[in-house]
């Protein structure tokens, strides 16, 4: 298990994956651009409304990518596999891949011919889960740039875990983002409201136990001393 | 004579074996890739078996209505593939892929409560009550996307006239067809079932009303309401109830599925009207679905009644902000 997590074919294999929703989407539009060269295969692929299509596809990988990245801590630690943590910053930075596919989508397409800073910032101001979304992009920006080994460097572990924390807020603004827009079927918003919740929880869980241990370690000299 | 050439390729011009590999890998990828997301494409045809429900079939004589839009027409793949219907699931493609086994045959709609002369029409009465016309509307979503359909069908008042409305009339009550069997996608969708929708007798009188049992040519299709449904046009597209089976004629303002879920986001009325927005939605534009690719389209500016400003009278005096 530990040979496939270290090679470095591994890695190429998970990358490629990762880059199957991109060629889902690309091929969709590729056959809605270019009818009957793929045949019936992609047909109405990108639903009559392509570009809402395009922000729900990329939104929705957005938020598969947060998951996975943010399931990596857990798995590495209840499957006892610490290499897996080589793949968690390339799920991260595909999370923000997404992210930024899905905001252009919307810098671009939703505005296409009417394009201006002015009708994004009253799109913003009208509509309050895009400011939500908009804020949650925001805040991955700086996850990725400093995503580096320099960066880790410059900053100092601890530091640099503590700015990394933000992905969790990042991940709530997502939900409460999709949660928003749907208009009454809330079921799949409320899956991914869980799913972080979940994953929120065994952090705390685990936070609560290392501290009670860490309690316990110091306790313990001074009973030896007085049993002494 | 032997003439040595100096052969073209040497074995610096090999390419490394793990570069080649590499490519192998891949190419090798990308056929996995392309036949993978294929196949997963192709699934739901494969599982999902013949469909056994009823399928549109032409309708005959019938007339053009003069009043309508000359605007393009949305594609027909379109219009039966990005449908709200949320008996048959939420999501867009659903009810073109989960009302496939619908059944609309025999089929009758009630109509009761305060007229003289109640009665239940057989879905073949429907169809000869009045002449048939094919009218091109303007179908505007509240989801801020429109449509151009064109429908086939009469205006309500042809019913209402044939059962008498009595004085205490002042409202009209709908209902869809509702079966958790048939329909086993509607639970968890949010909104309450059976789909109940409501109009003021006056609206609901106005000739631009349309019962419309058609739709490019043909019967309705399943996922969009089949057999009759109406058709508002100056209304969001969830005034138009789909698949009917009660009209009442009532006293009071009657509940309606979407106000029922919101009354703040979805009023009673519901007309179309850029000035009043519906979170999570901005109602000043709206994108038209029409023929071609539609990943460059401008927005269009949404008109006041969608357009249909013979309504506007019906609304005088209202409170249109208040009363939405």
């Amino acid at each position: 298990m530990n040979r496939i997590l270290t090679s470095k074919w591994t890695k190429v294999f998970v990358f490629v994956l990762c880059l199957l929703p991109l060629a889902d989407l690309g091929l969709r539009i590729f056959a809605a651009a270019s009818p009957g060269v793929l045949g019936s295969w992609f047909s109405n692929g990108l639903s009559a409304n392509p570009v809402k299509f395009i922000e729900h596809f990329t939104g929705g990988w957005t938020l598969r990518f947060l998951v996975i990245t943010l399931a990596i801590t857990p798995l590495r630690k209840i499957l006892r596999q610490p290499n897996l943590i080589r793949f968690r910053r390339m799920f991260g930075l595909f999370a923000f891949f997404y992210v930024s596919l899905h905001f252009a989508t919307w810098i671009v397409l939703d505005h296409w011919q009417q394009w201006s800073w002015a009708s994004i910032w009253a799109d913003l101001l009208k509509r309050p889960f895009i400011a939500v979304g908009f804020a949650g992009f925001l805040l991955l920006v700086p996850l990725a740039i400093t995503s580096t080994a320099g960066w880790i460097r410059r900053l100092g572990g601890k530091r640099w875990r503590m700015l990394h924390r933000v992905i969790y807020i990042a991940a709530v603004l997502g939900v409460i983002h999709f949660y928003w827009l749907v208009k009454s079927d809330k079921r799949e918003p409320l899956l991914y409201g869980a799913i972080f919740a979940a994953l929120f929880l065994w952090r705390i869980g685990t936070w609560l136990v290392q501290r009670r241990r860490a309690a316990a370690n110091i306790r313990k000299p001074s009973v030896s001393a007085e049993s002494a | 004579m032997l003439v040595k050439r100096k052969p073209d390729l040497t074995y610096a011009d090999v390419t490394p074996k793990g570069l080649y590999m590499g490519r192998r890998n891949f190419l090798l990828g990308a056929i996995a890739t392309y036949g993978a997301v294929s196949v997963y494409r192709r699934l739901p045809d494969w599982f999902g078996g013949k469909a056994k429900g009823s399928v549109p079939v032409p309708i005959q004589g019938v007339r053009k209505w003069p009043g309508s839009t000359t605007e393009t027409e949305t594609p027909l793949e379109k219009a039966t593939h990005y449908n709200n219907f949320y008996e048959f699931g939420s999501d867009k493609s659903d009810p073109a892929q989960n009302a496939k086994n619908f059944v609309t045959t025999p089929w009758s709609v009630s109509v009761e409560g305060e007229v003289e002369k109640p009665r239940k029409f057989t879905m073949d009465e429907i169809m000869h009550l009045a002449p048939l016309e094919e009218r091109i509307y303007r179908h505007r979503c509240v989801e801020a996307w429109s449509i151009v359909v064109p429908w086939i069908g009469y205006s309500f008042s042809t019913i209402a006239k044939l059962v008498q409305p009595t004085s205490k009339a002042r409202y009209v009550a709908f209902q869809s067809y509702y079966n958790p069997e048939v329909m086993p996608w509607a639970a968890g969708t949010g909104i309450q079932f059976p789909y109940v929708e409501g109009l003021r007798i006056d609206e609901a009188m106005h000739p631009l009303a349309l019962l419309c049992v058609g739709m490019y040519g043909d019967t309705l299709y399943n996922q969009d309401g089949a057999p009759v449904r109406m058709i508002l046009p100056w209304k969001y597209g969830y005034k138009s109830i789909k698949s009917l089976v009660k009209i009442r004629f009532v006293k009071d303002q009657p509940d309606t599925t979407w106000n029922n879920y919101s009354s703040s986001e979805y009023g009673f009325y519901s007309n179309v009207n850029p000035n009043v927005d519906t979170v999570p939605w901005s109602q000043e534009y709206e994108t038209r679905l029409g023929p071609g690719l539609g990943l460059f389209t401008a927005k269009i500016r949404t008109r006041m009644w969608n357009g249909y400003d013979e309504v506007a009278s019906l609304y005088s005096g209202m409170n249109l902000r208040k009363d939405h």
